[in-house]
């Protein structure tokens, strides 16, 4: 007899949890556009599915990246994850020897202990087949439990688990969190009292528990048993019908992520759907909390990743928490699952936005000379004038057919007001720009500022080469057309976000710092590399705030004593110097004054 | 009898007690750091836009302390956001958020 | 045996606090890091508000010091150590001084005009700093300076370094605005067809014969006062500089070229001061400079005992008043060590 009317609230809710994900898939599908939807169907067909589900081997079951993070809360992950995972797996293997067949109803491996009492298998026994399943059934749930006391620990004492503090649960997440804390002590009590009932068929823990039971409530043990059967079965499919409304969505979200993210399909204008599959995929670790600057030089710590993403699967984005943010890339960077946390950021900037209009119809068509190459110092190098100064003499040396497109004036790139969620205002200047590179003929765009560097690559479409000064310069030494005879200080190179983490840029300076100076180990290097506190995209912050995060770079930068603090951006420049107690200076007038005299 | 009148101008000074100071209320609470400006003026020669059109982000301030809010949405439609302003100011005021701050502020009170 | 003093720093203050203190009959060590007295009064030409030559200040000053005072050149400050009521003083040569009492009197330092580089100094050719223009005043190298200039314009660029958030200080440095005005007036005695510009964004003409000067410069000299901050200088081809401000009085962005730019640099807490500051647990203000134990009525000692403060370390100051709180200061110590 393999059926019994407690396995029908198991049953019921996860058949409502299957229609619920597959309502979800199927309109996120559908909202794909023709691009996307191409790129899934062609990486269903290719290798790149084996990678995905690589990585979700290592990533959603075994929490790799998490537990490198922080392995507390790794391993709190991992034994729910992987746990269940293996329950499942070794559950169906299991049920499989007793049922005979090959296919079984889903509810009778979960509820396996119920329908099957084998006598001739004991606690201990790992080297026949039924006794190893046994033995590693009853493992696997004690691997699992003791991943739930550090879950309950973890709301009581968030601080050990990197979550500084917990935010609010909506009601379905209460329900559902509960339901999932139940699940597995259920399942040991009930396994333990049908063990302890019939005096054999339990595991190495379910048997001696269950004998302790049997010992402590003699009467009735069949009956009490059945109503815990009755209510693991009620809490599984409690949690399975609350799921697709509470945090745990995570769980089968961050698969269609991850597949998604390695069939090349990445948030860009078009596919607003993936917003809401990223928003539903963060996991709640915590470990963009750990790498935030302003939380751990500003001291603020409403604004991190995970709690803004949270409040838009509440609908409840505040627009003074969407505009405190640095925008720096640290917690994207960090996050185990790899969810786009600073373009989800910007699109909720975009909707506060939406009504409001710019006018720049006072920009005229202007005619521009032809050159072969377009230097595009970018507004804040006015404020800098070593970097373009620097540059034109080095441009000169290498006899290059140049045009500084911005020396007297500069039309904005664009990309600040992007950054303030006015990416359909910024279309004019794009345009303003795009038509006067495009006049001018020339082969290769050079920028000095990583910002607009960006934002040329990204947004403008233009045909030609696209450097920022540090490949353009680096491309000119090699060719030999800029002698070099240098003093090779001792220096400490700091990444600009917009350069480092934001274009994968972190060789080429690296590389040509290297032939003109002795540049220092730092701790937080490359990927790492700690912003600046300057950002344009940090809109509601004070000057005190942005000064502890320059400090705390600074800090970073200096520790090696170096002789000049060195960066590629004219807005770090500026942003270290007011604090720095050491030079600041651009790679440009490096190499420029490493040219012979 | 056709109707006959005299044109009212309206007055070429800040009638300080007639403007109603609740939109600057909102913005400087929204913003506080802009009650730091101390009129240098480095913020309108450096701004970009400047070179191409008349914005003034310090008059914009100063009118915005006084009330004198009904042609400022013309005005701060020009900004490009560059945010060079904001890195020269001595003060330290956030201008960015100001221009942010005034379009949000003249939506909400129907200006 | 009597008591003694240590005087740390040898500018204005320093050496009038030595002689008030060795009148009193107390045994004087005057610790300087240069090889001469007199700190910057060394520095300036002629001094505001009555552009009188700060020489005849500094042979004041020097005649004023006598026997009683042992003179320490070229020494640097290795440690100091307070035990009790004594001090130790170990200097980097190896000697080692004693003294029941400590002034600190070393000054402060310019701010660094290359900080804020969208003036263009170091950049620039013809861009230099008010300490600069008072030294080629000094040593009658004016006609290096002005040969080069065609048009004859001149511009000063006020609060340069101070009052400043980007540049790190807030605090003001008193008293550039009238420097400015006393250079302005110096650069048009010596061309007189020349136009020379002020660009302030407040004139702070505080103490006696200042705003008096500033009525001068305008009535007598035509100088002509612009309130605007700069925000940048870019340098033409023929090496004059093209200014960018707005004219906040008209309301106007305004352009303009000039053929030499002067930055009014202001005050700096001394990172030598500091240091020593340190060392001592003297407390320092948000603005970095020592504070005295009372901002009111104890304004020449400190919270440590034996400890006392002279000139400029506590801010920016006027000779003439660093010079009556260098007084101020000696009174103190002799009423300490009696």
């Amino acid at each position: 007899m393999t059926f019994n009317l407690f396995v029908l609230p198991f049953m019921l809710g996860l058949i409502f949890l299957i229609i619920s994900l597959v309502k979800k898939n199927r309109n996120w599908i559908r909202e794909m556009d023709s691009t996307d939807r191409k790129k899934l169907k062609s990486g269903l067909h290719s290798p790149k599915l084996i990678i995905a589900l690589k990585e979700i081997f290592f990533e959603s079951l075994l929490h790799r990246k998490m537990f490198r993070r922080n392995p507390l809360l790794g391993f709190m992950h991992m034994s729910f994850a992987f746990g269940w995972f293996l329950l499942i797996v070794f559950g169906n293997m299991e049920s499989r020897i007793y049922s005979g067949f090959w296919i079984n109803p889903p509810y009778y491996p979960i509820f396996l202990k119920f329908f099957i009492h084998d006598k001739h298998v004991l606690p201990f026994e790992i080297f026949t087949v039924p006794g190893f399943f046994r033995f590693s059934m009853d493992l696997i749930l004690v691997f699992i439990l003791s991943g739930m006391v550090l879950a309950i620990l973890k709301r009581s004492h968030s601080k050990w688990f990197g979550l500084k503090s917990n935010t609010q649960l909506q009601f379905s997440d209460k329900v559902a969190m509960t339901c999932l804390w139940l699940i597995f002590p259920l399942r040991l009590v009930a396994e333990s009292f049908t063990a302890g009932a019939y005096g054999y068929g339990g595991g190495f823990v379910t048997q001696h528990l269950g004998n302790v039971l049997a010992y402590l409530w003699p009467l009735n043990d069949k009956d009490v048993a059945y109503s815990f059967w009755w209510m693991y079965s009620l809490s599984l499919g409690i949690f399975f019908v609350t799921l697709p409304y509470s945090r745990y969505m995570h769980i089968p979200t961050e698969l269609v992520l991850i597949l998604y993210r390695n069939f090349g399909i990445l948030p860009r204008k078009g596919s607003e759907y993936l917003s809401e599959v990223e928003v539903l995929s963060c996991p709640r670790c915590g470990i963009c909390i750990d790498v935030c600057q302003m939380d751990t030089a500003a001291g603020i710590h409403n604004i991190q990743a995970v709690y803004f993403l949270q409040s838009i699967r509440n609908q409840q984005v505040m627009e003074n928490i969407a505009t405190r943010c640095l925008v720096c890339g640290r917690c994207q960077q960090a996050c185990p699952v790899e969810i786009h946390a600073d373009y989800q950021r910007i699109i909720q900037r975009e909707f506060f936005q939406k009504s409001q209009r710019q006018d720049y119809s006072y920009l005229r068509k202007e005619t521009t000379p032809r050159a072969e190459v377009i230097y595009f110092a970018g507004c804040m190098s006015h404020l800098t004038p070593t970097i373009p100064r620097a540059m034109k003499k080095i441009l000169a040396v290498a006899g290059v057919d140049y045009l500084f497109l911005d020396e007297d004036r500069s039309v904005c790139c664009g990309r600040p007001l992007m950054l303030a969620g006015k990416s359909a205002q910024a279309e004019d200047l794009i345009q303003q720009n795009k038509r006067k590179i495009m006049d001018s003929g020339a082969n290769t765009l050079v920028t000095s500022c990583p910002i607009c560097y960006r934002v040329f690559r990204e947004e403008y479409k233009l045909e030609i080469r696209i450097l920022h000064h540090t490949q353009y310069l680096l491309e000119l030494i090699k060719k030999g057309k800029v002698p070099l005879q240098a003093y090779f200080r001792k220096v400490a190179y700091h990444d600009p976000c917009d350069l480092g983490r934001g274009s994968g840029i972190f060789n080429e300076p690296r590389e040509l710092l290297r032939k003109v100076a002795d540049p220092v180990g730092i701790k937080s290097d490359g990927k790492d590399s700690l912003c600046c506190g300057g950002s344009l995209a940090l809109l509601n912050a004070g000057t005190e705030e942005k000064n502890m995060i320059t400090r705390q770079a600074l800090a970073n930068y200096l520790e090696g004593d170096p002789e000049i603090l060195v960066t590629a951006c004219p807005l770090c420049k500026k942003t270290f110097a007011k604090l720095s107690p050491v030079e600041v200076r651009d790679i440009a007038e490096l190499v420029e004054e490493a040219i012979p005299r | 009898m056709k109707p006959f009148g005299y044109t009212i101008t309206k007055d070429r000074q800040i009638d300080f007690d007639a403007n109603d100071r609740e939109v600057t209320g909102f913005i400087n609470e929204v913003e506080p750091s802009i009650r730091l400006c101390m009129g240098c003026g480095s913020c309108t020669a450096t701004c970009s836009a400047g070179h191409f059109t008349d914005l003034n982000i310090r008059r914009i301030h100063t009118f915005v302390q006084r009330g004198e809010l009904q042609h400022l949405k013309k005005e701060i439609m020009k900004c490009m956001l560059c945010g060079k302003c904001q890195l020269v100011c001595p003060r330290g005021v956030n201008l960015r958020n100001l221009i942010l701050s005034i379009h949000t502020a003249l939506e909400k009170s129907g200006i | 045996m009597s008591k003694s003093a240590i005087i740390i720093g040898g500018g204005a203050a320093g050496m009038e606090t030595a002689s008030q203190l060795a009148r009193l009959g107390i045994e004087v060590d005057l610790i300087e890091k240069q090889s001469r007295l007199g700190g910057h009064l060394n520095s300036w030409d002629r001094l505001f508000p009555n552009r009188r030559d700060s020489k005849e200040v500094f042979e004041y000053l020097e005649q004023d010091m006598n026997d009683g005072i042992s003179l320490h050149l070229n020494a640097e400050i290795e440690t100091i150590l307070k035990a009790g009521d004594r001090f130790t003083l170990s200097l980097r040569d190896g000697k080692e001084l004693h003294s029941d009492a400590l002034v600190i009197a070393t000054g402060y330092e310019v701010f660094d005009a290359r900080k804020k580089e969208e003036y263009g100094y170091g950049i620039y050719d013809n861009v230099i700093t008010s300490v600069e223009l008072e030294e080629f005043f000094r040593n009658n190298k004016q006609k290096n300076l002005f040969e080069g200039i065609k048009s004859k314009r001149v511009g000063i660029v006020h609060c340069v370094g101070s009052r400043d958030e980007k540049a790190g200080n807030l605090y003001c440095s008193k008293l550039c605005c009238v420097t400015g005005v006393k250079q302005a007036i110096e650069i048009k005695e010596l061309m007189p067809d020349a136009e020379i510009f002020c660009f302030y964004m407040d004139l702070r003409m505080f103490d006696r014969h200042f705003e008096e000067m500033y009525y001068e410069a305008q009535e007598k000299w035509g100088i002509q006062f612009i309130r605007g901050r700069l925000s940048e200088a870019s340098e033409n081809p023929d090496h004059t500089l093209l200014l960018k401000l707005e004219d906040t009085l008209t309301g106007l962005p305004l352009k303009m070229k000039v053929d030499l730019l002067i930055l009014l640099v202001g005050f700096i807490p001394s990172p030598e001061t500091r240091r020593l500051a340190a060392m001592l647990g003297l407390k320092e203000g948000d603005d970095r400079f020592l504070c005295p134990a009372d901002e009111h009525t104890i304004t020449n000692s400190t919270t440590i005992p034996g400890v006392f403060l002279a000139g400029t370390v506590k801010g920016p100051a006027s000779i003439a008043s660093t010079i009556t709180d260098a007084r101020s200061t000696a009174l103190q110590v002799a009423t300490y060590l009696k």
